[in-house]
C-alpha cells in the first residue's frame, strides 16, 4: 500500500515565518491512519498555516512533513493524490453552479465525461444539494457552500482529509449535520485532520487533540486526557471584597485540589472542577471563613480555560500581552 | 456515504509527475471552466465587442482622408493595424482577470489537486482566445461593412485571423505574469497599459513609417507589433506570406518560452 500505513501524517519541527512573525514555530504532529485528529487553538495560533503546509499549499521554512510516508515537499504530487482539502473559506467557484463545480473537479481528477457527471450527481445527493444543483453559488447559504466544498474534497475518495474550521460561522443545526458527515467519513476508512476553535467540537469528533498556541503545540493527548487536565466543568466566582481574593483562591485549592486563575477585567476567579458536586463543599468552606460572594456559576470549560490550565495563563491575556 | 469507500493503495497509481498528455487534458478542462464563466457572465465581453466597432469606425474616418486620400484606400492599411492593436489590448484583460481569479478560494483547491501546475494558467489563457476571436471577427466585419475587400480572399483572411489570435495568446503570457506578481487587479491594468500603449502606437499600425522622424523609424521597424501588422497585411491584402510572418511566429514562440515558465514559477511561489 503506501510507504507508511500506520501514520497518515507525521510532521517534525514545522516552521513557517511571515516577515518577523513566526506563524508556525516548530510543530510536531502524528496522526494515526483511520482516526479523527483535532487541532485546537485560538485565531492566529497557526492552525491554518500548519494545514496549508501539510496540504502542499505552502512550503515549510524548516522541518519535515510526511503524508502516508510521502514527503510533502519532494513528493508533493503524490501527496496531492492522497489528500482532500476543505479550506476555511469555501474553495469552490462562485460564478458556476454546484454541478459545474463538481464536474470540473472530477474531470481534473481524471474522470471521464460521463463518470464525472455521475460522480457529481451522486455527491450532490449525498450532501442534500440536488435541488440547488443548477443554481449559481451566489445564492447558496454558508452551510450549503461548506457542504459543497466538502463534497468537492471527496471526489477522489482520498484517504486523508483536511478540514480547516469546518463549522466556523454555521448555525447549530447545520453544525450538527456537518459533524454527522465527518463521522460517516471516518467510517469509510478516511483519516480526518480538522482544526477548530471550539473545545466542544474537538470533544464531539476527535480521537486525539493537539492544542496549539502561537505556533507551538502546547498539549497533545486523547480527549479524555485533556479533559481530565481541564476538569469536566469550570467554576466562576466573584467575591464582594477584592481583599478576599487570595484567601478564596487558597480555599479553592484546598477543596478542589486545582489551581485557580483570576481574570483581570472583572476580578472573576475561575477554577477547573473534576466533579461539580464539590461546589457544595467549597461554598460551605467559604461561608465558614466569612467570605461573601457576589456571583457564582458552574460552566462547561471554554477554550480559554484549556489554555489557563495548560499554559497557566488565559489565551486572551496572552493576546493582550503580545499586542 | 453508502457508496463511497476509500480505495486501497494498490488501486492507486502514485506518480510524482504529470505527463504531457495529462497536462494538456488538465489545461483543456481549465479552459472549459473559463468558457463556462464567460457564458455565466456575458457582460465581461463588452470590451471585445464594443472596442473593435468603435475604434474601427473612429480611426478609419478620422485618419482615412489625411493618410490615404480617402477612406476606402485607407482600409487595407488600417484594418490589419486596428485588428492587431485591438486584439493585443484585449489580452491585458487576461492578466487582470487572472489576478481576480487567483484571489478567490477556488485557486487553493486547484493547487491542492494532483494536476499539472501550469493547467490553471494555461486554461485561463486558452479560454481567452474566444475573446480574441470575437474581437477579430468583429473587426473584419466592420471593415467589410465599410467597404474593405481584401484581395487575399477569405482563406487568407482566416489565416491572418489565426495568426493574430495565436500571437495575442502568446503576448497574454506577459500580462499573465504581471497578473501573478501584482498585488491588485487594477495595478495589473496600469502596468500593462504602460507597456502596451507605446508598443501598439509606435508601430506601422496606423500611419506609414516613412512619415516618421528617422530615430522613431528605427524603433518602429524593430517593434514586433510592426512585423505582426505587416504579416497580417500581406496575408489579407495579397495572400502572401513573407519574412514578417516568420518573425511574428518566432517572436510569439520566444515570448511563450520565456514567460510561461516564469509565470508558473511565480504562481507556485505566491502562496
Amino acid at each position: 500500500m503506501y510507504k507508511n500505513n500506520e501514520w497518515a501524517v507525521e510532521a517534525h519541527g514545522l516552521v513557517k515565518v511571515f516577515g518577523d512573525n513566526r506563524a508556525v514555530d516548530g510543530v510536531d504532529l502524528k496522526v494515526r491512519a483511520g482516526s479523527i485528529y483535532g487541532v485546537l487553538g485560538p485565531n492566529g495560533a497557526g492552525k491554518t498555516t500548519t494545514i496549508r503546509m501539510l496540504a502542499t499549499l505552502l512550503r515549510p521554512d524548516a522541518g519535515s512533513a510526511r503524508v502516508f510516508g510521502y514527503d510533502a515537499v519532494k513528493e508533493s504530487q503524490i501527496v496531492r493524490q492522497l489528500i482532500g482539502v476543505t479550506g476555511q473559506y469555501a474553495s469552490v467557484d462562485e460564478s458556476l453552479s454546484a454541478t459545474e463545480n463538481l464536474v470540473i473537479f472530477s474531470r481534473l481528477l481524471g474522470l471521464g465525461r460521463a463518470e464525472a457527471k455521475a460522480k457529481a450527481e451522486e455527491l450532490l445527493e449525498e450532501f442534500g444539494l440536488t435541488e440547488a444543483a443548477k443554481r449559481p453559488l451566489k445564492n447558496f447559504s454558508g452551510g450549503m457552500r461548506r457542504r459543497l466544498d466538502l463534497a468537492a474534497s471527496l471526489i477522489a475518495q482520498p484517504p486523508l482529509i483536511f478540514l480547516d474550521e469546518p463549522t466556523t460561522g454555521l448555525d447549530p443545526r447545520t453544525r450538527a449535520q456537518m459533524w454527522e458527515t465527518i463521522r460517516r467519513l471516518v467510517k469509510t476508512g478516511s483519516t480526518v485532520l480538522l482544526t477548530t476553535q471550539y473545545l466542544d467540537e474537538a470533544d464531539q469528533l476527535a480521537d486525539r487533540i493537539a492544542v496549539i498556541d502561537r505556533g507551538r503545540v502546547v498539549a497533545e493527548g486523547t480527549v479524555d486526557e485533556l479533559k481530565t487536565s481541564v476538569g469536566t466543568s469550570s467554576l466562576h466566582l466573584r467575591v464582594e471584597q477584592a481583599s478576599d481574593v487570595p484567601e478564596t483562591r487558597r480555599t479553592i485549592e484546598q477543596v478542589l485540589h486545582a489551581v485557580s486563575g483570576v481574570s483581570s477585567e472583572a476580578g472573576v476567579i475561575t477554577a477547573p472542577m473534576a466533579n461539580a458536586d464539590l461546589v457544595t463543599d467549597l461554598l460551605v468552606a467559604l461561608r465558614a471563613k466569612g467570605i461573601r460572594l457576589a456571583e457564582m456559576s458552574v460552566q462547561k470549560p471554554t477554550l480559554d480555560e484549556v489554555f489557563l490550565t495548560i499554559t497557566g495563563e488565559g489565551a486572551k491575556n496572552k493576546e493582550e500581552a503580545s499586542a | 456515504m453508502r457508496t463511497a469507500s476509500v480505495k486501497a493503495g494498490v488501486a492507486r497509481q502514485l506518480k510524482n509527475h504529470t505527463s504531457f498528455g495529462q497536462s494538456l487534458r488538465h489545461s483543456l478542462t481549465m479552459a472549459y471552466r473559463g468558457l463556462l464563466k464567460i457564458r455565466r457572465t456575458p457582460e465581461q465581453l463588452f470590451d471585445v465587442t464594443l472596442q473593435p466597432i468603435l475604434f474601427t469606425l473612429m480611426f478609419t474616418y478620422i485618419f482615412g482622408g489625411a493618410i490615404s486620400g480617402d477612406v476606402v484606400s485607407y482600409l487595407p492599411v488600417i484594418i490589419p493595424g486596428i485588428l492587431v492593436q485591438t486584439v493585443i489590448t484585449t489580452s491585458i484583460v487576461t492578466g487582470v482577470q487572472l489576478r481576480e481569479d487567483m484571489d478567490k478560494g477556488v485557486f487553493d483547491r486547484f493547487k491542492s489537486l494532483p494536476i499539472a501546475r501550469i493547467a490553471p494558467l494555461a486554461g485561463a489563457l486558452l479560454a481567452d482566445t474566444i475573446r480574441y476571436t470575437i474581437a477579430t471577427v468583429l473587426t473584419f466585419t466592420m471593415g467589410y461593412l465599410m467597404g474593405y475587400r481584401p484581395d487575399g480572399g477569405l482563406e487568407h483572411v482566416a489565416l491572418a485571423a489565426v495568426l493574430v489570435i495565436f500571437c495575442s495568446w502568446a503576448i497574454s503570457w506577459i500580462f499573465a505574469f504581471f497578473g501573478v506578481i501584482a498585488r491588485t487587479a487594477s495595478s495589473v491594468q496600469g502596468i500593462s497599459m504602460i507597456v502596451l500603449f507605446p508598443l501598439t502606437f509606435l508601430s506601422n499600425a496606423f500611419v506609414p513609417v516613412e512619415t516618421m522622424p528617422k530615430w522613431l523609424q528605427w524603433f518602429v521597424n524593430i517593434n514586433p507589433v510592426s512585423h505582426l501588422v505587416t504579416a497580417v497585411r500581406e496575408l489579407a491584402n495579397s495572400g502572401t506570406a513573407g519574412w514578417d510572418l516568420g518573425i511574428s511566429l518566432l517572436g510569439a514562440a520566444v515570448i511563450v518560452a520565456i514567460f510561461a515558465p516564469i509565470t508558473v514559477r511565480a504562481y507556485m511561489r505566491r502562496t
